[in-house]
């Protein structure tokens, strides 16, 4: 079967369908991500993008109505027939959503939250843990002071940082984020893209986007959606620069006016 | 030209008395909401000031005292009476909310779950004391006892636990449970690690809520609890368990018992009654307003500014 597919990508997606109930959300998707890359997903709303994303963590199994069928494949291991669970496909595929969802906890309860309920509970090992998640995000000079303070008395930005940390702490290998900038300020969205981009050396990183300029700044690869279907997808560079379809061309140019 | 402007001078003027129409009314109404405000306050004022003053005018030194004449042992019995509930209808309360918000699929039985709650939440104390009465008491063949009381308001505050703990789960952002599902979390150690600490300060209104029902609770413990009490408190007594404070396995009757009693017994015993209800009326307003403290310190560490 299609499982043993020998294949460099990170996730290879072939064939994927996915209904909520009698709709049709994605239609025969077929696509690679690479690894220790970042790629983009554009679209317009409804295209389809969270739901793509989604479907590489198997969050779309809370949706009640949601069926799938086709291969999703993580390291060449299918993630919905191959028994793997969503336990350990949670932990190698992490999340971070389009509003920042800090715990109602500490900051540091925050960050050791992933790593307490895979059992590390030792002091020395928490801390030193939230000390070098905080630090890849670079945000541990601006905490370290109140790793005890509520999380929820951030700022939107410090928020989706921490929101990184947290995902990050239990080492996964691939990122997804759902347009993880689209209710921050300027500033805290540059240094969220800059994050990205350092982090890629580490992990595997799928972006949504509705900002054109911040998929070019920072993707490597572009998968442009339109009605639940992949209608071009390449080098970030030639989608911007020479788009092969007309309607890639047309939404892309729509949107720098 | 000069037409037009006067129209549109007029229409400015117009919608800037509109405005102050609608401050004008905006303001009656807070100042009516305060009033009503007021109202409840000095209503609860006037209340608690005069059953806590006519119980302590008419008392004396002894009534006060822990032993056969005075009302502290049955103040005990109440406190230790509550706590056992709590014991019983607080986890049990939280795990059938837990239930009820997460677990429960939305079928028949569902339904006729939460009618049977509803039912629960209305059926008159007296009835779930007859109960306790015949279920723990006459069919075991047990004396009255603080447990069994103890049982009976468990069981009458057990829906609103449940339903305090339900709607506490369902008002949390969605994003706590998918963020930590997102994770890799189950959904057990979800529900115990982030959903129910975020709801902890509601959980603690609806304790509160149980206690001060617990508290007044008299019905549902006349035929349970027995409404005298003997305990002693000097331990070399209590080779007797009957007479130790802390067997919940006795007798012992509550404070409003007491009061139920001496209305009802000898003339001279109101002093007795009136003095139990102004206790009563204390414990269960600072009971109110620690918890209160308690649920603002907590939201406060979590970061809840609401
Ligand atoms: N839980 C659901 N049940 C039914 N339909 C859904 C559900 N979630 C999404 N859809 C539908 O699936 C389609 C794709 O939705 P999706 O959220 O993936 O779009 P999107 O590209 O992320 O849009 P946006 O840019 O607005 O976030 C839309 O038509 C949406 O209405
Ligand atoms: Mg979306």
């Amino acid at each position: 079967m299609s499982e043993k597919k020998a294949t460099s990508a990170k996730f290879y997606v072939h064939d994927l369908d996915l209904f909520y109930g009698s709709f049709q959300a994605l239609k025969k998707i077929n696509f690679q991500i690479a690894a220790n890359r970042i790629t983009a997903l554009i679209g317009p709303s409804g295209c389809g993008k969270s739901t793509f994303l989604k479907t590489l963590n198997r969050m779309n199994d809370f949706v009640e109505g949601c069926k799938i069928t086709g291969d999703v494949q993580l390291d060449g291991r299918d993630i919905y027939t191959s028994g793997m669970s969503e336990i350990e496909l949670r932990q190698r595929v992490g999340m971070v959503f389009q509003q920042p969802n800090p715990f109602p906890k500490t900051i540091y309860d925050n960050v050791a939250y992933g790593p307490r309920i895979r059992g590390v509970h030792r002091k020395s090992e928490l801390d030193e843990i939230v000390e070098t998640s905080l630090r890849e995000v670079g945000i541990w000079d601006e905490f370290k002071d109140r790793l005890n303070k509520s999380a929820l008395g951030l700022s939107g930005g410090q928020q989706q940082r921490l929101c990184i940390a947290r995902t990050i702490a239990v080492h996964p290998e691939v990122i997804l984020m759902d347009e993880p900038t689209s209710a921050l300020d300027p500033i805290s969205t540059m240094k969220i893209e800059d994050l990205a981009v350092e982090m890629k050396e580490k992990y595997t990183i799928v972006i949504v986007t509705h900002n054109m300029q911040q998929a070019n700044r920072i993707s490597d690869t572009t998968a442009f959606f339109l009605l639940g279907e992949l209608i071009e997808s390449g080098p970030t560079q030639d989608i911007f620069l020479n788009p092969q379809n007309k309607k890639t061309e047309e939404y892309i140019t729509g949107r720098f006016g | 030209m000069t037409e037009v402007k006067n129209e549109k001078k007029a229409r400015v003027e117009v919608s800037q008395s509109l405005i102050r129409r609608a401050r004008a009314v905006d303001n009656i109404w807070t100042v009516v909401f305060y009033l009503v405000a007021l109202f409840f306050l000095l209503l609860l004022f006037a209340f608690a000031g005069y059953v806590i003053i006519k119980g302590f005018t008419g008392a004396k030194p002894e009534m006060f005292r822990f032993d056969r004449n005075g009302v502290g042992n049955y103040f005990f019995n109440t406190v230790y009476l509550v706590f056992l509930s709590l014991l019983i209808s607080v986890p049990i309360g939280v795990m059938g909310g837990i239930y009820m918000a997460e677990y429960a699929k939305d079928n028949a039985f569902t339904k006729f779950l939460r009618i049977a709650i509803e039912t629960l939440s209305s059926l008159p104390s007296i009835v779930v004391g007859l109960f306790g009465y015949l279920i723990f008491l006459v069919a075991t063949k047990s004396q009255p006892n603080l447990l069994v009381g103890a049982i009976c308001v468990a069981i009458l505050s057990l829906p609103l636990m449940t339903t305090t703990t339900e709607d506490a789960l369902r008002s949390l952002p969605p994003s706590y449970k998918l963020g930590s599902m997102g994770m890799g979390a189950t959904l057990r150690q979800t529900i115990q690690s982030v959903l129910i600490p975020a709801c902890v300060p509601r959980i603690i209104t609806g304790v509160i809520l149980a206690a001060g029902r617990g508290f007044g609770e008299a019905a549902a413990l006349l035929y349970t609890t027995g409404s005298d009490t003997n305990i002693k408190w000097n331990p070399a007594a209590w080779v007797n368990p009957s007479l130790n404070p802390f067997n919940p396995l006795r007798r012992g009757g509550t404070l409003s018992l007491k009061i139920w009693t001496s209305f009802t017994a000898s003339v001279g015993a109101e002093d007795v009654a009136n003095l139990s209800s102004a206790i009563l009326m204390i414990m269960v307003l600072s009971f109110s307003i620690l918890a209160h403290y308690l649920e603002g310190r907590i939201k406060k560490k979590m970061g809840d500014t609401k």
